[in-house]
C-alpha cells in the first residue's frame, strides 16, 4: 500500500523487539466485544491512484465549473483571477506540510508570513492590529460579538438586517448557550432599518456589513459615533475584500472591530470553503482579541525573529476561561491571501478594485435597460440587488442556468419564507466577467422576463 | 537586521538565507500582476472612495517567488523530516489529494450555484458521510465544522439541544478527565456547562470509581478522549458509557486520537453519542502551518435530529452516484437543527482531499494504517524504554508517553532536550502535555514513518539521553544552534507586543 | 502598624487599619515565571472574599488573583500595565495589585501569617 512504508519483515522485527505476538496483540486493551462488533463490510478496499483519480474526476465532471460560462454569483463568495504563482508557492511542502509554528526556531517562515499578513490586514482595513486569521468571516463575526461582550461587559448584540445571513446564523449559534442575547433585525434590502432605536445600555455592539449583503455601500461614520455615545462598539463585516482597494475602509469610519472574508483573494471558490477570516481591531482591545498572533522579538544572538505571542488567551492554557475554544487559524489560506496581496501590491490591489467596480457599473448600465427588471442598490462596489417584479427569481435563475448562464443568487435561497423577497436577485460582476458574458446575461434575462 | 551577525558578510550561511520583510523591499511602483486598464465610467460609490495610499509594498513576480521560497526554507515540515508530535498525527499528506481538490469541477464551484449544477460536489459530501458513518457506526454526521475544536462545539451544542428538548436543561455539569485537551473545558464553558474534573488512576486511565462517584443527575455529559492523551486505551470505556447513559447523560468522545483505532473499532460500539473527527489528522489532509482543517462530527440516533445545517440528502431513484442529491439549507420535516456552524457548506476543499485518501486506503488500508501507527508507537516505547522513562506500562496505542525522570539531576529540562533534537534534524515531540505527568514528552510516529526513520530517531534520542547523563549540559541549554534563529525571547514579545510592521520613525518624520 | 496575611492561593494582603494592599507572593511569581501582563480591578468595584479580582499572565501561564477578603477597591496599581516585570522583581513591594477598604476585618482570621504560609509552601514540594 503506497502510503505505508513498513514491510512484513519490518513488522516481524519490530514485534520481536516489543515482545508482542502480533499487531492485533497490541490492541489487547480494547474490549473484545468492541473488536468483535466492528463490521466494515459496506466500505470498499484500497484503490490505485489511477482508479481514485478516475472516480473523482467523474464526480467533478458532474459539476458545472463556475468559469465554464458566464457567472455572476457573489453573495459572500467572489470569483477572482488568482495568479499562477500563488498556488505554486502554497504547495511547497515546507508550507503545506508544516504544523502550527509552536517551535519558532524551525518555523520562522510561517511566523514571518503571518506577521506580514497581519500588517497587510491592518493596512487595508484601516485598523491598528490584526490577528493571524480565523476560520472564516462567519465565525469571525461570532468571535467579534463575543469579544465586544468581554470588552464592554454587556450582554446584548445587535445584528443588522444587511448582514450576510450565514454570518448572522453562525453568530446566533455560537452564542446560543451563553448569557449573551443576540438580536437580529429583519432583512433590509432598502437600507432603512433603525439600528440605534434598538441599542440600549446593555448593548455590547452593533454588527453591520459594508457593502451589505444586498450590495449597498454606506458611510458608517455617524453610526460609529452613535454607538460610541451609547458605550457600544461597532463591528463591521466585509464579505468582498477586494472592495477595500477602492472604498473607505471601516477603520476610517470609526469601526472598533473589522471582520472580513479573505477567501476571494488568493483562493479558488471551492464551493465556499475553506475560507479565511480577517480580523482586526484597535490596539487598546488587543488583549481581548481571539486568535493567534505572530509577534516580533529577538533570538539569543540578538537577531530579529518572530514567535506566537499572547498565547495565554488561548484554550490550551486558559481552558474554560479562554477567549475562545478555537485553536486553529486558516494558515494555508492566509498564506495564499498574503502571497496574492504581495503580488498585487498597492498598484495592483487598487487597480483590481477599480476593475471590479467598473465591471459592475457597466453591468448595471445594461441591466437598467432590461424590461421588467429594477436595480435596487443605489451605491455599490461590485454587486447589486435587482428585483424582477411578479417573477420568482429562483425560477428565473434555473431557466438561465439551463442556458449556461449563472445569473445570480436569488434572495429566496436565504429567506425562503419571505414572499416579499421572492423577486429579489443578487448579481455580481468581477474582473473575470467579459463584455460577452454581460451580453449573454442581458440577452438571457431579457428573454426570460418577456 | 539587528544584533551580531554570523561570521559572513551578508549574514547568510550557505543555503540558510536571510530574508527581509516585504515592506522592507517593496516599491509602490512595482506589481507582480498585470491587469487591464479599468474603464472610466462615473463611479457609483456614493462618495465613499478611499483617499490616500494604503501603504502596501509592490514586488514583481520573481521577487515574490523568491521571497516566499526563502521563507519556506526556514520551516520544518513532514515532507522534510520526522515530526513525532504527539496528539497531532503528522502523517504524510498524499499529493493525489491535492490534485483532486484542484479539479476545476471542485475548485471552481460557487457555493450558491443552482443545485442541479453541483450534483458531483453533493455526491462527494454524501460519499464522505457514508465513509465516516461506516467507520464509526454512528447515525448522522455534521460535515460543516471547520476543525477539531469547532467539531467539539458542534457535538456539545447538539447535546445541549437534546437535553433542552427533553426538558432537562438544568443538567449543567460536564465531567472532564484531568488528562483532557484544553479545548474540552473551553468548549463546555461556551455551551453554558460547568466543568467538573475527574482524576486519573495509576494506570493512566480515568479512575472509574471517582468517575462513578462524580456522576449524578446534574451531569449533562462526559467529554472523554479515547485512546486518551496518555496514548492508552480506556479499558473501562464500555462500562463508563453505560453508566453515563443510565444516568441520563451523554458521552462526548474527543476524536483527536481516532488514528489509533480507525478501521478496527467503531466508536458507536464504545457508547459514544458524539465525536469530532480531525480530518487533517486521521485522513491525511495537510496541516498547512495551522489550518485549514475540518472537524466533521458524528452523532448518535439520540443527537441526530439536532445536527446543524446544512444537510446533504440523497433523493430519488438509485441513491448515490446514479440518483440525485439535495443540499438542505433550511430546517424541514422533523429536523431540529441547533443552528449553523459555518458560512456556506463547510470546508469542502478539505473534504475532497479526505475522500481521496479514504478511497485510496480502503477499509483494508485504514485497518493496516492504524495497526502500523500503533506498532510504530510501541516500537518507540520499547526502543526508548531503557534510556528514557516511560510514564505507563505498555502496550500503548498510537503514541508513547515519557516523562522527565530520566533527566533528574542533569540540569536539562524537557524543553532543552527538545531543542537539542532540533539541532539533530528532528522536530521535537509534544512537550509538557498531558499535564498528568511531570515534564511530559508525547511521541506520535504515525504509520507513514519507516522503520529506518524510527531507528535513526531512537539512536539519536538515546545518544542525547546519554549526553545529558554525562553532564554535557551545554548541548541542550544552548540548543538549537544550527537553525535560522536560536531560542527567541518570548517574554519580550509578550511584554511589548509588536504585531505589525510600521515604517521606521525616521521615515515617518520625513513624510 | 501593618500586618501581613497570606492565602493558600498565594496572595498576600498587608493590612493597616481598614485598608488592605493585595499582591501575589514571591513563591507565586517564581512559579509563573516572567510576568508579561497584569489586569487590575478599577476603583469602586465591590469584591466579595474569593472573587476574581485581577489577572496575571506570564508567557506560559495565566491565573486569577482572588480577593483575600471582602471590600471596596480604592486603587489598582496602574504602573503594572507599563511594567509588569515589577511583579517578578518586587512582588511584596512595587508589584502590588490593588488596595481595598475592608468590609469585614474578622475575615482576616481565616488567613495565614508568614510562618504558617512558609510551612504551607514547604509542604507543596
Amino acid at each position: 500500500m503506497r502510503y505505508l512504508p513498513l514491510t512484513d519483515g519490518d513488522r516481524r522485527a519490530m514485534l520481536a523487539r516489543i515482545g508482542a505476538a502480533s499487531v492485533d496483540d497490541l490492541f489487547r486493551d480494547v474490549p473484545d466485544e468492541a473488536l468483535a462488533a466492528a463490521r466494515f463490510d459496506d466500505l470498499p478496499d484500497h484503490a490505485t491512484e489511477m482508479a481514485v483519480e478516475r472516480q473523482l474526476s467523474a464526480l467533478a465532471a458532474r459539476n458545472r465549473a463556475a468559469g465554464a460560462g458566464p457567472c455572476f454569483l457573489g453573495a459572500g463568495a467572489y470569483r477572482h483571477h488568482v495568479p499562477a504563482a500563488v498556488d505554486h508557492l502554497i504547495q511547497r511542502g515546507e508550507f503545506l506540510t508544516a504544523y502550527t509554528p509552536y517551535q519558532p526556531e524551525v518555523s520562522q517562515g510561517t511566523l514571518q508570513y503571518l506577521y506580514e499578513f497581519q500588517t497587510q490586514v491592518a493596512l487595508i482595513t484601516g485598523m491598528e492590529v490584526a490577528n493571524a486569521s480565523m476560520y472564516d468571516a462567519a465565525t469571525g463575526v461570532a468571535e467579534a460579538a463575543a469579544m465586544a461582550c468581554r470588552i464592554t461587559r454587556r450582554k446584548h448584540v445587535l445584528l443588522s438586517g444587511g448582514l450576510h445571513p450565514h454570518y448572522g446564523d453562525v453568530t446566533g449559534t455560537f452564542l446560543r448557550y451563553t448569557d449573551v442575547a443576540v438580536e437580529r433585525l429583519a432583512p433590509d434590502p432598502l437600507g432603512v432599518e433603525d439600528r440605534m432605536g434598538r441599542v440600549t445600555g446593555e448593548t455590547a455592539c452593533v454588527i453591520v456589513q459594508n457593502p451589505d449583503v444586498f450590495g449597498r455601500l454606506a458611510d458608517l461614520s455617524a453610526l460609529a459615533r452613535d454607538c460610541h455615545a451609547q458605550g457600544a462598539l461597532l463591528v463591521v463585516a466585509v464579505a468582498e475584500p477586494v472592495s477595500l482597494g477602492l472604498v473607505t475602509p471601516p477603520g476610517a469610519m470609526g469601526a472598533d472591530i473589522v471582520v472580513a472574508e479573505g477567501h476571494a483573494i488568493g483562493s479558488p471558490l471551492t464551493f465556499g470553503g475553506p475560507g479565511v477570516g480577517l480580523f482586526a481591531t484597535r490596539q487598546k482591545f488587543l488583549r481581548h482579541m481571539p486568535g493567534r498572533l505572530s509577534g516580533e522579538t529577538v533570538d539569543e544572538d540578538g537577531r530579529r525573529g518572530w514567535v506566537l505571542t499572547l498565547s495565554t488567551r488561548e484554550q490550551h492554557i486558559r481552558r474554560e476561561k479562554a477567549t475562545s475554544n478555537i485553536c486553529t487559524n486558516s494558515g494555508l489560506i492566509a498564506l495564499a491571501w498574503t502571497i496574492h496581496m504581495t503580488l498585487l501590491g498597492e498598484a495592483g490591489f487598487t487597480r483590481l478594485a477599480r476593475l471590479n467596480h467598473q465591471a459592475a457599473v457597466a453591468l448595471v448600465e445594461r441591466l437598467e435597460r432590461v424590461p421588467g427588471l429594477t436595480v435596487v442598490t443605489p451605491t455599490f462596489f461590485n454587486e447589486v440587488l435587482v428585483r424582477l417584479p411578479g417573477r420568482d427569481a429562483a425560477a428565473v435563475v434555473e431557466t438561465l442556468a439551463a442556458r449556461g448562464v449563472l445569473a445570480g443568487v436569488p434572495l429566496a435561497r436565504f429567506w425562503p419564507t419571505w414572499p416579499e423577497l421572492a423577486d429579489g436577485l443578487l448579481i455580481c460582476a468581477t474582473e473575470t466577467n467579459t463584455d460577452a458574458d454581460m451580453d449573454a446575461l442581458v440577452a438571457a434575462l431579457t428573454e426570460a422576463l418577456q | 537586521m539587528t544584533g551580531p551577525t554570523p561570521s559572513t558578510v551578508s549574514g547568510n550561511l550557505g543555503l540558510r538565507l536571510e530574508e527581509p520583510l516585504i515592506f522592507e523591499q517593496g516599491d509602490p511602483a512595482k506589481t507582480g500582476v498585470d491587469l487591464p486598464e479599468p474603464g472610466d465610467r462615473p463611479d457609483r460609490l456614493g462618495g465613499l472612495a478611499r483617499s490616500g495610499p494604503i501603504g502596501l509594498p509592490g514586488l514583481s513576480e520573481p521577487e515574490v517567488v523568491r521571497h516566499y521560497t526563502r521563507l519556506s526554507q526556514k520551516n520544518y515540515a513532514i515532507d522534510s523530516g520526522f515530526y513525532p508530535l504527539g496528539s497531532c498525527t503528522m502523517k504524510h499528506n498524499p499529493r493525489l489529494n491535492e490534485r483532486m481538490a484542484r479539479l476545476p469541477g471542485f475548485a471552481d464551484l460557487h457555493p450558491f450555484q443552482p443545485q442541479g449544477t453541483v450534483q458531483g460536489a453533493l455526491a462527494v459530501m454524501g460519499a464522505l458521510s457514508d465513509w465516516l458513518l461506516g467507520l464509526t457506526g454512528m447515525r448522522a454526521v455534521a460535515l460543516s465544522p471547520a476543525a477539531g475544536a469547532h467539531g467539539e462545539l458542534c457535538g456539545m451544542q447538539a447535546i445541549r439541544a437534546a437535553l433542552d428538548a427533553r426538558g432537562e436543561g438544568d443538567r449543567r455539569v460536564v465531567l472532564v478527565p484531568e488528562s483532557a485537551h484544553g479545548t474540552n473545558p473551553a468548549t463546555a464553558a461556551l455551551c453554558g456547562f460547568k466543568v467538573r474534573g475527574v482524576p486519573g488512576d495509576a494506570r493512566g486511565r480515568v479512575d472509574l470509581d471517582a468517575f462513578l462517584a462524580a456522576l449524578d443527575d446534574g451531569v449533562a455529559a462526559v467529554m472523554i478522549t479515547n485512546p486518551n492523551t496518555c496514548g492508552l486505551f480506556e479499558t473501562e470505556i464500555i462500562a463508563l458509557s453505560q453508566a453515563v447513559h443510565d444516568a441520563g447523560a451523554f458521552v462526548y468522545m474527543d476524536g483527536a486520537n481516532f488514528n489509533a483505532i480507525v478501521g478496527r473499532v467503531r466508536v458507536a460500539d464504545l457508547g459514544a453519542d458524539a465525536m469530532h473527527i480531525n480530518i487533517h489528522k486521521t485522513f491525511s489532509t495537510p496541516h498547512g502551518g495551522g489550518g485549514p482543517g475540518a472537524g466533521p462530527t458524528v452523532l448518535s440516533a439520540a443527537l441526530a435530529p439536532f445536527a446543524p445545517l446544512p444537510h446533504v440528502v440523497a433523493e430519488g431513484e438509485g441513491e448515490g452516484d446514479d440518483g440525485g442529491w439535495r443540499l438542505v439549507e433550511h430546517a424541514e420535516g422533523d429536523m431540529r437543527p441547533f443552528g449553523r456552524m459555518k458560512g456556506f457548506h463547510g470546508q469542502f476543499g478539505v473534504l475532497v482531499r479526505a475522500l481521496s485518501y479514504m478511497m485510496s486506503m480502503g477499509k483494508d488500508g485504514l485497518r493496516q494504517a492504524s495497526g502500523d501507527a500503533v506498532l510504530n508507537a510501541n516500537y518507540l516505547l520499547a526502543s526508548l524504554g531503557d534510556g528514557l522513562t516511560p510514564s505507563f506500562e505498555g502496550p500503548c496505542m498510537h503514541e508513547a508517553l515519557f516523562d522527565d525522570r530520566f533527566l533528574k539531576g542533569t540540569g536539562v529540562s524537557t524543553l532543552d532536550f527538545a531543542k537539542a533534537l532540533i539541532d539533530e534534524g528532528f522536530h521535537p515531540m509534544t512537550m509538557y502535555f498531558p499535564l498528568v505527568v511531570h515534564g511530559a514528552m508525547l511521541m506520535e510516529p504515525t504509520e507513514t514513518e519507516s522503520k529506518a526513520s524510527l531507528d535513526a530517531f531512537c539512536e539519536t534520542v538515546l545518544a542525547l539521553a546519554e549526553k545529558a547523563r554525562a553532564g554535557e549540559t551545554a548541548v541542550f541549554t544552548e540548543a538549537p544552534r544550527h537553525t535560522p534563529r536560536r531560542r527567541l525571547d518570548e517574554t519580550r514579545a509578550a511584554r511589548q507586543p509588536v504585531l505589525r510592521w510600521a515604517p521606521p520613525a525616521s521615515a515617518r518624520a520625513a513624510e | 502598624m501593618t500586618t501581613l496575611y497570606f492565602t493558600e492561593d498565594h496572595e498576600w494582603i498587608a493590612v493597616d487599619g481598614d485598608v488592605g494592599t493585595v499582591g501575589i507572593t514571591d513563591h507565586a511569581q517564581a512559579q509563573l515565571g516572567d510576568v508579561v501582563f497584569v489586569e487590575v480591578p478599577e476603583a469602586g468595584r465591590d469584591l466579595n472574599r474569593g472573587d476574581e479580582a485581577a489577572v496575571v499572565e506570564s508567557v506560559k501561564a495565566a491565573s486569577e488573583v482572588y480577593a483575600p477578603v471582602s471590600g471596596t477597591v480604592t486603587e489598582g496599581n496602574a504602573a503594572l500595565a507599563e511594567t509588569p516585570a515589577m511583579v517578578n522583581t518586587d512582588p511584596l513591594g512595587e508589584g502590588w495589585f490593588f488596595r481595598l477598604t475592608l468590609a469585614d476585618p474578622s475575615e482576616l482570621d481565616g488567613l495565614m501569617d508568614q510562618a504558617a504560609y512558609d510551612a504551607h509552601v514547604a509542604g507543596l514540594d
